[in-house]
């Protein structure tokens, strides 16, 4: 799914991190743990595809079957939970995207308020849309930064659930406790 | 090597070039003696324009390649091609002060048009410097410049649009008029001001890649 | 089609978070009408109709900034560049989606300013309205991606006027004039140009 060869990214002169190699098979489970600041979501973005290595070789899967959910949610905070996962599965072009955008809504608990904005979500809702989000469209390839941020402890165990499906999985961390017994490959930065 | 054989070139074009536009150069019949700013005037805007020109073309080799070492000379290509719009304008300033009595005219297209250059392009450092070095930046600087060769025809057909609408004069146009001695001086100073665009180009590439290197070596002690 | 569908969903968007935020089009209202207010303190009794022009076109470059400073806010304040650039579509259709609401804002600025300004100076030709509207293509293309550009920097706000006002000038130059071939030209060059641009500026791969 991933292949990785001494790959390094700096921005200008300041280096985040180099000499990365990396194998990780389809479903396979990638934990990359290390401090703040260490470079865990550098390398994230990079082999998210959204940001180009400084050096080295890098094979990724397509880009519509990999999904990332970075630090903030990323959905629109002025728009309904339904609103944001409809615009994002006519951009995926999904087939039966209502029943879908109902299923996952459901599954996260966020159904009564498919129709409330964002903005009036705490964090930790916010956060449960985020993983709608990018589940929306079955990526092959998920992305996770801090995932269990913000989180109850019934989002925990909803977000537990979803690393037992089946795909291949990239997940930073600073606390690994909850996914270190999933891990196939890991990458500690210092 | 190339930069001593280049820098040896460039003094000797400049010093035959003060030569022959001081002591060769006929004084021209209407303004005198005041009229020997042209060989340095003309030849430097001309140069700036092949500054914004080489700047954009190696945009475009990085936008191509990705290859970052186009993205260092596009950026001093356009430093470059501003120092050299910056004495444009000072230069069309002295010369329309001596010709006219006035600092500035804005019936002078080409005099106008290196105004909106310089505004250009400067705001491309602002870009530059707003972001953080890397891809993201190399990309939107990229971008910028060859945004800014597209924009030189332009403006210069809104500036004489406007001046048609503005003060309905007809433009005199100075190009052909010269005489062989004076088209020689000005072949001459020409030749003299691209290279030293050259050299000072390749100097400063010279020295961003030496610091570039430095850092990188200080990086790998730490 | 789906590029029109990416186009359209995208546009509808960007309306439909104006509609509930109501911050950018209000904003660019006031500031229209308060900027010809100004300048009908500025200029002399008696001033001429192409003097009071002239400041027309000022205050549309500059309500037009206003807008295009908020076009990318939301982007930048939820990380949603990452999610739209890993989306399938063309990323050309996110500019062109942005494009298409600047385009909508600016225009529904200048349904209030065009009149106000017929009434508080002197009236507005065909000719002038349709010089308007083709700036309006220009400013929303280049300004659109010009945005996005300002709001990876850090200086934000202050670098967007510095890039996009030399932008404007032909605009300004060739709008006062009434010069339409020469602005259907620029909107044709310009957009292309954005338009093949803009996947450089939001996506480093």
């Amino acid at each position: 799914m991933i292949s990785a060869r001494g790959l390094a990214k700096r921005y200008g002169d300041r280096r985040v991190f180099t000499g990365v190699d990396l194998d990780l098979a389809a479903g396979g489970f990638l934990l990359v743990t290390g401090p703040n600041g260490s470079g865990k979501t550098t390398l994230l973005r990079v082999l998210a595809g959204l940001a180009a290595p400084s050096a080295g070789e890098l094979q990724l899967p397509e880009r519509h079957t990999v999904g990332y959910l970075g630090h903030s949610p990323n959905v629109y905070r002025e728009l309904s939970a339904l609103e944001n996962l409809t615009l994002f599965g006519r951009l995926y072009r999904l087939p039966e995207r209502a029943e879908r955008i109902g299923m996952l809504l459901e599954r996260f608990g966020l159904w009564e308020m498919r129709r409330d904005r964002v903005s009036t979500f705490s964090r930790g809702m916010q956060q449960r849309l985020g993983l709608c989000r990018v589940l929306l469209h079955e990526p092959s390839l998920l992305l996770l930064d801090e995932p269990y941020n913000a989180l109850d402890a019934q989002g925990a165990a909803l977000l537990d659930g979803v690393f037992d499906e089946p795909r291949t999985w990239v997940v930073a961390t600073h606390e690994p406790q909850r996914v270190e017994r999933r891990a196939t490959e890991r990458l500690a930065f210092a | 090597m190339r930069l001593p054989a280049l820098a040896t070139a460039c003094t000797g074009l400049v010093g035959l070039a003060l030569a022959l536009i001081f002591f060769y150069a006929p004084t021209d019949a209407d303004q005198g003696f005041s009229q020997r700013i042209f060989y340095f005037h003309v030849p430097i805007a001309l140069t700036s324009y092949a500054c914004f020109g080489w700047g954009a073309w190696k945009a475009l080799r990085y936008l191509r390649t990705r290859d970052e070492r186009a993205d260092l000379e596009s950026y001093v290509a356009i430093h470059q091609g501003v120092i050299f719009g910056a004495l444009t304008l000072v230069t069309g300033s002295i010369w329309a002060k001596a010709s006219w009595g006035v600092w500035w005219s804005w019936s002078e297209n080409e005099l106008v048009l290196f105004l909106v250059l310089f505004l250009f392009y400067c705001a491309y450092f602002m870009l530059r410097f707003s972001v953080d070095a890397g891809p993201a930046r190399a990309n939107m600087s990229a971008v910028y410049a060859l945004f800014g060769v597209v924009l030189i025809p332009v403006s210069f057909l809104a500036i004489r649009l406007s001046q048609k609408f503005i003060h309905p004069v007809v433009f005199n146009s100075h190009g052909p008029q010269m005489t062989n001695a004076q088209f020689f001086v000005f072949c001459v100073s020409f030749a003299a001001v691209l290279t030293l665009f050259a050299t000072l180009y390749q100097v400063e590439l010279a020295g961003k890649r030496l610091d570039a290197h430095v850092r990188e070596l200080r990086e790998l002690l730490t | 089609m789906t590029y029109a569908g990416d186009v359209a969903a995208l546009a509808r968007k960007d309306l439909l978070l104006e509609l509930r935020a109501k911050e950018t089009l209000p904003s660019m209202l006031l500031f229209v009408i308060a900027a010809l207010t100004i300048f009908h303190f500025a200029l002399p009794r008696g001033t001429s109709h192409a003097a009071a022009l002239g400041l027309l076109w000022a205050a549309l470059i500059f309500t037009a900034l206003l807008g295009l400073t908020r076009a990318f806010v939301a982007e930048r304040e939820q990380g949603m560049f990452d999610a739209l650039v890993l989306a399938p579509c063309d990323r050309s259709a996110i500019w062109l989606g942005k494009a298409l609401a600047v385009l909508a804002f600016l225009v529904a600025a200048e349904v209030v300013a065009l009149p106000a300004f017929a009434a508080f100076f002197s009236g507005v030709d065909g000719r002038t309205v349709a010089a308007v509207a083709l700036a309006d293509i220009g400013i929303a293309t280049v300004g659109t991606l010009f945005g996005a550009m300002a709001v990876a920097g850090r200086a934000r706000e202050l670098l967007l006027p510095l890039l996009f006002l030399p932008m404007a000038i032909p605009i300004v130059a060739a709008g006062v004039g009434g010069y339409l071939w020469f602005l259907a030209g620029y909107d044709a060059i310009f957009a292309v140009l954005s338009w093949a641009a803009f996947e450089y500026v939001v996506a480093e791969t």
